[in-house]
């Protein structure tokens, strides 16, 4: 039951086969199965899931206010403001902390009666490809648990798809979304800047981040945009702009449709299987009506650079909060108010958070602004001109997520610019503030690779056409990893 | 060689607004210790700020008053330092692009009027208020208490050119700020309660010089006095070091009004890199020209153009006009008397004579008192009748503040009318005649200035109730 879709179980709670109470039971004890392998939960919340469980099976039973996540069980990436439960961000510096407030999502979410199952791990404040740097453990991708499941939002998408829940909430800085979603076989969207509201996102870098669903299928994705997308008055960088039923966009058709395949994503630093893969799913849009032609973004090499200095500068910015002053911890250690600070900080973030505070701290610093900081706007915005030059010809572009399938445990972590380059295809779409999609186009070794297709500014319900179609034409998405049922009952890692 | 004073002013002013500059928390000032307070203002993780409107207005208004140009596009920017009343580590400014630029306030200095130009006007959130348990500062304090309140209060900051040229030009800038912001009712403006802060930045130079000297800045000037003070210190301090050859440093020096005089503080404590960047949270502050045109026109007339009008429309001396245009509440009010009465120079005195005594001693303002400027003019009809004399006229004006009542039935009641019955008066007359032979004797030896204890006699039998001319001229003719 745990690895149906939330349409299917929408279907069964509505027509009364079960109840949400049991559906979410059912998720916890596969979460009791297998979670001591995957890891994928930094805190589990089963007493409040049971209680907003009883509360959507009431809302059934009376027919009133349903919605299709009523009673639905979903896990949170926690980097998302839960009041009064745990929200870390992996981060030993927010280890205790229990936000005053809810985030926006969470509201929407709880009022469409929604079932949320805890909170799961990321890269420490979702600096990261592959949950390792969590700053209390890694997550294990249910592929393969000897590889990571890409990340940031890992912990989300090892979740979905090891069956520990549902559907997800993650967020996407640089691909944090798309790239486990590719790595760990699910589908992944991260939603147009401002199509989300973030409210209540524990904020890595502001002008990139962006809340968006991993989910099973296409299906389950729009459904849950349908709940998160929209304006929100305590996000001034949220959009104006009504949100359509993305459920309409799920048309089998692509007939006319114009695909652009990024031909500098298709080249160098690609593993050949994922090019393959590409190919063929290129070449199956092509049967299905849609034209096919490649396309170049030549600013595309100078995205991971750029976005290696507005993101760490931003952060470093919006880290500085964290001073053992108000909240989260406070180093033991000190003597005066400077070592206070000195102390908290060394003690409560990892590396990987450390070296983009002093990225981004040098990159805003005087004398080096111009340089750096004002040069790579000016790229940035280079960038959004290549976009916008190609979806004059294209409907929509398509790419690997990922340069490669999911990497081996420990393989990255003493490069973190080979870590940094397995966000390549994604970062240039954050840069952009474009709506893109990852979902599963093919196996290497066993492992899922993720077609990535990129839209336009709020053009979500394009991505999500074409993304069903090419679903509902291949069986990808319904392989389920092995090792659920292979590795019961075996000894934990 | 004589030496040129340099002085530039940055001035902080908090906003009147009912909430805080990015979220919905009151401003009220001397709630209890962080109650005003929510995740925005104390910077929980994951929140988010959003512009208040109505502090962009006053901003506005003010940029408006300080005929600055209003810029199409300000952008709001990072200010970055740490400091545990700045709950996020860093404060949302203005810094590259501010809301307005290029205007000016002019001065009386000396009589003479002077242009002070003002660079620029952006908006900020303050920050919040530390306490300390054993020491003045953080450093060395056993503990320190931190309150927000105060943290996210709308700021507007002033930045004026260097056109000052001495401690009391600066003062009078000051004061002059104070009074054009409390006019356009945009800010309390009290230096003492820190809703008007000033830092001064002064260098001198040779006369004729083009370029500056070194400066310093100064701050921790919370009164008038203290920003002469200071500055005069500073001043006395510059010059001293020119004469005997040592060298000014810039750096920031905090004034002490204990003993005045400014201290360097440790440059290193002051030495930040405050790694501005726009800020990525808000989006920029485009007012367009029909919502600029709103505002201005909720300015009104300002005080030095009010001054002058009156003068010139109601033949008024500069101090009184001055003083009639303090705020907008006594010159309305005193427009509204003269409507009914058109005698400017005795509305004028009664304005600013008992009425001001009146509120001052009592601790009130125009706006929570009673009286009518209609209530006012009966009153000054009543003596116009002679049915009151000006001296009764007082005391019944103080009655009509305490109690509320018009003039007819406090007249009523008290029975004041002024005597018109001759007979009345007569008798009082002779009753004092009678009382004092030795005045009497005095006055008709030749000694005439006796005459005025004898009507001040009549005048305290009659309660104050009879005309001295009427009664000294009865006197005279009883008397020859």
């Amino acid at each position: 039951m745990q690895n149906k879709t939330a349409h299917e179980l929408h279907s069964l709670l509505t027509a009364k086969k079960i109840s949400s109470v049991e559906l979410t039971e059912k998720v916890f004890e596969q979460i009791e199965k297998v979670e001591n392998r995957v890891r994928a939960y930094v805190t589990l919340t089963k007493e409040k899931a049971l209680k907003a469980a009883r509360a959507a099976d009431e809302r059934i039973k009376n027919g009133q206010d349903l919605t299709p996540l009523t009673g639905i069980p979903i896990a949170i990436k926690d980097n998302m403001c839960t009041r009064e439960t745990l929200t870390t961000c992996s981060s030993k510096i927010l280890a205790n902390y229990l936000p005053p407030y809810d985030a926006t999502i969470i509201e929407k979410l709880q009022a469409a009666g929604a079932v949320m199952l805890g909170k799961t791990n990321l890269d420490e404040f979702a600096m990261g490809s592959s949950t390792e740097n969590s700053g209390f453990h890694t997550t294990h991708n249910p592929w393969n648990l000897e590889t990571v499941p890409g990340g940031s939002s890992g912990g989300s998408a090892a979740a979905v798809a090891s069956g520990e829940c549902i559907l997800a909430l993650g967020s996407d800085t640089g691909g944090s979304i798309r790239q486990p979603a590719s790595f760990c076989g699910v589908v992944g969207l991260k939603p147009t800047y401002g199509r989300v509201s973030r409210y209540g996102l524990v904020a890595f870098a502001s002008s990139l981040d962006q809340i968006g669903p991993l989910t099973k299928d296409v299906t389950d994705t729009a459904i849950l945009m349908n709940i998160i997308s929209g304006r929100d008055p305590l996000d001034s960088t949220s959009v104006e702009k009504a949100v359509p039923d993305y459920r309409k966009s799920l048309v089998n058709d692509v007939k006319k449709f114009r695909i652009g395949l990024i031909s500098d994503l298709m080249g160098k630093g690609i593993d050949e299987e994922i090019k393959k893969a590409i190919k063929a799913a290129a070449r199956q849009l092509e049967s299905l009506g849609a034209i096919v032609e490649e396309v170049s973004l030549p600013t595309f090499e100078y995205a991971v650079p750029t976005y290696y200095l507005i993101a760490p500068a931003e952060a470093s910015s919006n880290l500085a909060r964290y001073d053992g002053v108000k909240y989260g911890h406070r180093s033991k250690e000190f003597t005066d108010l400077l070592s206070m600070y000195y102390h908290t900080r060394q003690e409560g973030f990892g590396p990987e958070v450390k070296r983009r505070i002093m990225l981004g701290t040098y990159a805003l610093s005087a004398g080096y602004y111009d340089a750096y900081y004002l040069k790579a706007l000016k790229v940035r915005a280079l960038i959004k001109e290549d976009f916008d030059k190609a979806f004059k010809r294209f409907d929509v572009l398509i790419s690997p997520t990922a340069p490669s399938v999911a990497f081996k445990i420990g393989e990255k972590t003493a490069d973190p610019l080979s870590m940094y380059l397995s966000d390549i295809a994604t970062i240039p779409v954050n840069l952009a503030g474009l709506p893109a999609i990852s979902l599963p186009c093919g196996f290497s070794n066993g492992l899922p690779i993720g077609l990535q297709i990129i839209g336009e500014a709020f053009a979500e319900e394009k991505l999500l056409q074409v993304a069903y179609t090419y679903e509902q034409n291949t069986e990808w998405h319904k392989r389920k990893p092995s090792f659920a049922k292979a590795t019961e009952g075996k000894p934990t890692l | 060689m004589n030496y040129e004073t340099i002085i530039g002013l940055e001035i902080h002013a908090q906003l009147l607004t009912e909430s805080k500059m990015f979220c919905s928390c009151s401003t009220k000032f001397g709630a209890r210790p962080n109650t005003n307070i929510c995740p925005i203002c104390t910077g929980q993780p994951g929140v988010l700020p959003v512009i208040n409107k109505k502090a962009v207005e006053l901003a506005i208004k003010s940029a408006l008053a300080l005929n600055c140009r209003i810029e199409k596009s300000s952008v709001f920017a990072r200010k970055h330092y740490f400091y545990p009343d700045l709950p996020k580590n860093l404060q949302i400014s203005q810094y590259e692009l501010p809301l307005a630029t290029k205007g000016y306030l002019d001065i009386v200095v000396d009589g003479q009027k002077k242009r002070i130009g003002i660079t620029r006007v952006h908006l900020e959130e303050d920050a919040g208020k530390l306490v300390h348990k054993g020491a003045a500062r953080i450093m060395g304090a056993g503990e320190s208490l931190v309150d927000y309140n105060r943290t996210g209060i709308p700021l507007m900051e002033i930045v004026s050119e260097p056109d000052l040229r001495s401690p009391a030009e600066a003062k009078v800038f000051m004061e002059a700020l104070q009074h054009l912001l409390q006019f356009i009712g945009v800010c309390d403006a009290k230096m003492e309660e820190g809703s008007l802060r000033c830092d001064a930045n002064i260098s001198i130079r040779p006369e004729g010089a083009q370029k500056f000297g070194v400066k310093t800045e100064i701050k921790n000037m919370n009164s008038f006095r203290a920003v002469l003070r200071a500055l005069e210190a500073e001043e006395k301090r510059h010059n001293e070091a020119k004469k005997s050859g040592e060298e000014i440093i810039q750096e920031t020096r905090f004034f002490d009004d204990t003993t005045d005089t400014t201290i360097g503080m440790r440059s290193k404590e002051f030495a930040h890199d405050y790694r501005y960047f726009p800020e990525p949270d808000l989006p920029p502050v485009e007012p367009d020209n029909r919502w600029i045109e709103e505002i201005r026109n909720t300015i009104g007339e300002l005080p030095e153009k009010k001054q002058e009008r009156f003068k010139a429309d109601y033949q008024l001396n500069p101090a009184d006009a001055e003083f009639l245009t303090s705020s907008p509440a006594l010159a309305v009010f005193f427009e509204s008397c003269v409507k009914l009465y058109a005698q400017p120079k005795i509305v004028a005195n009664w304005i600013m004579g008992d009425l001001t005594a009146y509120l001052n001693a009592n601790n009130l303002s125009l706006e929570k008192i009673d009286l009518t400027p209609a209530g006012l003019i009966d009153l000054f009809k009543e003596i116009d009748k002679g049915t009151i004399s000006g001296k009764i006229a007082k005391t019944i004006l103080m009655e009509m503040l305490k109690s509320g009542k018009t003039v007819h039935d406090i007249i009523k009641e008290q029975g004041l009318t002024q005597i018109s019955d001759e007979g009345e008066l007569v008798k009082i007359v002779e009753d004092v005649i009678q009382n004092n032979p030795k005045q009497v004797a005095e006055f008709r030896a030749g000694k005439d200035s006796v005459i005025m204890f004898l009507v001040g006699q009549v005048m305290k039998a009659s309660k104050g109730r009879a005309k001295p001319d009427a009664v000294q001229k009865l006197l005279r003719s009883r008397l020859q």
